[in-house]
């Protein structure tokens, strides 16, 4: 059959902070760029971040790249890459630095230096005490950002494809990725992009959990796209719950606020952190935390009716550094909580918000595959940043801020990359497969004419739900168990759902169902990587990985220190080592985890 | 323990249009139940949804920061996930439109081009060629603060779409939004394209059409002041001319 083709050197699919500052490399590099994103690129789910990005820029304290690196490594429970943390860690101060020549409005400190305040796990002198590092914009730390990067995309003159969604890739026998299939909204027209370097920036997958602090749009996309084409999702057992989530509507109140003074309490009062972290206290790594609000909430200490949250008081904190600090947690307070927070404490409750997981890369957002002895080859023309990524620099568990810092390093090397790779290896689209867009065309056909199938609403909140009740913050043996079963069941489902809707025009029931095709691949993934895993690290913490001497907090690494590879294909696994080495330092040494 | 959920059904006419099938817009009775744990006006429609997947309509945050889900609400726009459930009298069905003054795509989902036609023309980036520091730019606190009101606009267009000078003329007012975005750069001291942005809006129509009716600002989710921001514009031309 034939259909348009539009050729591009590269394509980004997602336009939040990573796609964006992906676009900027190759759109000032002067190749032919499409970034395709199925919303306008200010309304990317980067927008949502608050409390700030990651450097160790020093303006208000002593600070540098190792402190943060080190804190990074020890967040990560082990599990990140100590390469890919270094690089990171060191491309800090210059990531941030651009922004601010793009224009970003950062706050300001007296002598005219970026603003920074303390958050959760970054501490000086390897690990003594909370350290300023996390540069802010008030609490709008992502919007300011956001809009920064793409008002710089406007001037370099980025070509958008915007409210399009990205179907699959089109991935040839050689193994090699050729470009994306994807559909223009407003007329349902099927594309085949076809590109010489294609860069996934697709976002998280965060709606697979029926509690999330994340927008509906973040579905796994890209984790959909590539697990289907046969490419492995490393590290899916690993989501960060973010401790402050408004209870009952799960919006995100920044750890910021913790950052400027902010206490959590029980409902005695009692500010319990300070007996599980008595040094971070209430600014220990979110893993931590958020299991110690679900310890006083499963003892009986949770405040409310039903006992099932704890409190984030501010009320100490003086008002006027909340309405200048902390504008937008105010209006949440109020909008979603019903709380005026200078005066009352708000309920939050441990939320679903990161994925540590994703498409494996290295350091320079290659995406990476095991091929005969090499761990780490990478696919032809294929890249991943941000968090659709894994580099691994988050590990098991992230530390606030280092998202938006990982989208601008590995966003801007992944542009990089691509910008060399095609200047220096590609001379030419390679050839299209016969069937490239078959499989796309096919998964859409089934959807319009599904008789007598399951509702898509329906379906995604059992997903949903399942998610939430048998891979949450801690994990039971049985119920991973049977979480692997009812996943399946719920994947079964998803292979046949049906919309009423079969409108070619904005059709959103379509792309709805579209979306469960790629969170059910993310919600395999998750529930078999997490069941098989038998150790408690990171943000996975099971009931029967025992505490011992061997196994500090039941992290088990002579047997675990890896990174899970999960395939579609069969839902096989298979399990690649830790870099343990970094780039110019020595190794950060195992031990216990202690905040 | 648990304690029967007060339900409420909720009323509502929505305007309905798909191309693809409809010879012309109509109006569409339907109703909802929603429990308390709806609490925004999104949540009610995410329901309405599930019962007819055709409905269509924009969302992603759903915390009033991605600026998506901007309609009209019993006739004045906003956004509904920040649009209180409870507030709606009983009785009375919620009729949501889509945001007036531009074309509809389908149901409430609107062609947004023209509105960020207007954005781009303003040159919606910093200009600064002195060359790059190796670190940041320093700006003081006061010089940042204004920029306070200005840089937290999420181009939802409640204001653009609520404005009659942007209905008369949407392909030469630049409009509230746009105008906001221009001041925003104006009043950045990094900036350095001040008397650029002002030619560019110096003509009867891109800046002059603003009659301070202020519907921009009764309307802003964000609780921003587009009026007062191209009163300075204003002011700026007239210092400038003298």
């Amino acid at each position: 059959m034939t259909y348009t083709v539009r050729k591009f050197d590269a394509v980004v699919v997602g336009a939040g902070g990573a796609g964006l500052r992906a676009a900027l490399q190759l759109s000032e590099s002067g190749l032919k760029t499409a970034v395709l994103t199925k919303v306008f690129p200010t309304r990317s789910h980067t927008v949502a971040a608050q409390g700030g990005v990651a450097a160790s820029l020093g303006n208000s304290e002593e600070d540098n790249w190792h402190w943060h690196m080190y804190d990074t490594v020890k967040g990560s429970d082990w599990l990140g890459d100590q390469d890919a943390i270094e690089f990171m860690c060191r491309q800090a101060n210059q990531a941030v630095v651009e922004l601010e020549h793009y224009g970003m409005p950062f706050d300001r400190v007296d002598n005219g230096k970026i603003y920074q305040r303390p958050f959760g796990g970054h501490m000086s002198n390897f690990g003594e005490k909370p350290v300023r590092r996390s540069c802010a914009a008030a609490d709008r730390t992502g919007h300011a950002m956001l809009h920064a990067l793409y008002q710089r995309n406007i001037k370099v003159n980025t070509q958008f494809f915007v409210e399009w969604q990205a179907l699959d890739l089109i991935r040839d026998a050689d193994g090699e990725v050729l470009g994306v299939v994807a559909m223009d909204m407003e007329t349902s027209e099927v594309v085949a992009f076809h590109a010489k370097a294609t860069i996934f920036a697709t976002g998280g997958a965060g709606r697979v959990y029926y509690s999330s602090t994340n927008a509906f749009i973040n579905t796994g996309d890209g984790l959909g796209m590539a697990a289907r084409a046969g490419i492995p999702l490393e590290d899916m057992e690993f989501w960060q719950f973010h401790p402050t989530g408004v209870a009952g509507a799960g919006v995100l109140i920044t750890e910021g606020v913790r950052g400027e003074g902010g206490i959590l309490r029980n409902a005695d009062g009692e500010r319990f952190m300070e007996r599980y972290a008595p040094n971070a206290k209430d600014l220990a790594s979110r893993d931590v935390v958020s299991r110690s609000m679900l310890t006083e909430i499963n003892e009986g200490r949770g405040a409310g009716p039903y006992k099932d949250y704890v409190y984030l008081d501010l009320t100490h904190l003086d008002p006027q550094v909340i309405l200048k600090r902390l504008p937008s947690i105010h209006e949440i307070g109020i909008q979603f909580a019903g709380v005026d927070c200078l005066k009352e404490y708000i309920p939050v409750v441990p939320t679903c918000h990161y994925q540590m997981g994703g498409i494996p890369t290295n350091r320079f957002g290659q995406v990476v595959v095991t091929k005969g002895d090499d761990l780490s080859s990478p696919v032809p023309g294929f890249y991943a940043a941000g968090e659709c990524a894994c580099a691994s620099v988050h590990g098991a568990n992230r530390l606030g801020t280092n998202s938006l810092l990982d989208l601008l390093v590995f966003g801007k090397s992944s542009g990089e990359a691509a910008v060399a790779s095609i200047r220096e290896n590609v001379k030419a689209h390679k050839p299209l497969p016969v069937d490239a867009i078959e499989k796309s065309l096919a998964r859409l056909d089934r959807l319009n004419t599904q008789k007598g199938g399951s509702n898509v609403h329906e379906t995604r909140v059992l997903m949903q739900r399942t998610m939430q009740k048998h891979a949450g913050v801690f994990r039971f043996s049985q119920l991973l168990k049977e979480g692997v079963d009812k996943i399946l069941e719920v994947a079964q489902a998803v292979a046949c759902t049906e919309i009423q809707d079969k409108s070619k025009v904005f059709n959103t029931a379509r792309i709805e169902a579209l979306e469960l095709d790629n969170l059910i691949e993310v919600a395999k993934a998750t529930m078999i990587s997490a069941e098989a895993r038998k150790e408690s690290r990171g943000a996975h913490v099971r009931d029967d990985a025992h505490d011992t001497l061997e196994t500090p907090d039941g992290r088990d690494d002579k047997n675990w220190l890896k990174h899970t590879l999960w395939h579609r294909d069969g839902n096989r696994l298979d399990y690649k080592p830790v870099q343990m080495k970094p780039l110019s330092v020595a190794t950060i040494d195992l031990k216990k985890r202690t905040y | 323990m648990t304690t029967p959920l007060a339900m409420r059904t909720y009323h509502f006419k929505i305007y309905r249009y798909d191309p693809d099938k409809d010879a012309k817009p109509y109006m569409q009775d339907i109703s909802v139940e929603c429990d308390p744990m709806d609490k925004k006006l999104l949540d009610a429609m995410v329901k309405l949804k599930a019962k007819d997947d055709s409905l269509s309509f924009r969302r992603s945050c759903r915390e009033g920061v991605c600026g998506s889900d901007a309609m009209n609400i019993n006739g004045k726009n906003g956004l509904a996930c920040l649009t209180d459930l409870a507030a709606f009298p009983e009785g009375k069905p919620i009729v949501l439109r889509p945001l007036p003054g531009l074309p509809v795509v389908r149901d409430l989902i609107v062609d947004m081009t023209q509105f960020f036609k207007q954005y781009l023309s303003i040159k919606p980036y910093l200009v600064n060629d002195d060359p790059l520091p190796e670190r940041e730019r320093l700006q003081s606190p006061e010089d940042r603060e204004e920029l306070n009101g200005l840089y937290e606009c999420i181009m939802c267009a409640c204001c653009t779409t609520a404005c009659p000078s942007f209905w008369w003329n949407p392909d030469k007012f630049v409009g509230p939004a746009g105008l906001l975005a221009a001041y925003r750069f104006i009043a950045d001291t990094r900036d350095q394209a001040t008397n650029e942005r002002l030619d560019n809006l110096e003509d009867p129509y891109r800046l002059f059409r603003c009659h301070t009716i202020m519907n921009c600002v009764d309307v802003c989710p964000k609780g921003l002041n587009p009026t007062k921001a191209i009163g300075k514009i204003k002011e700026m031309l007239v210092q400038r001319a003298v």
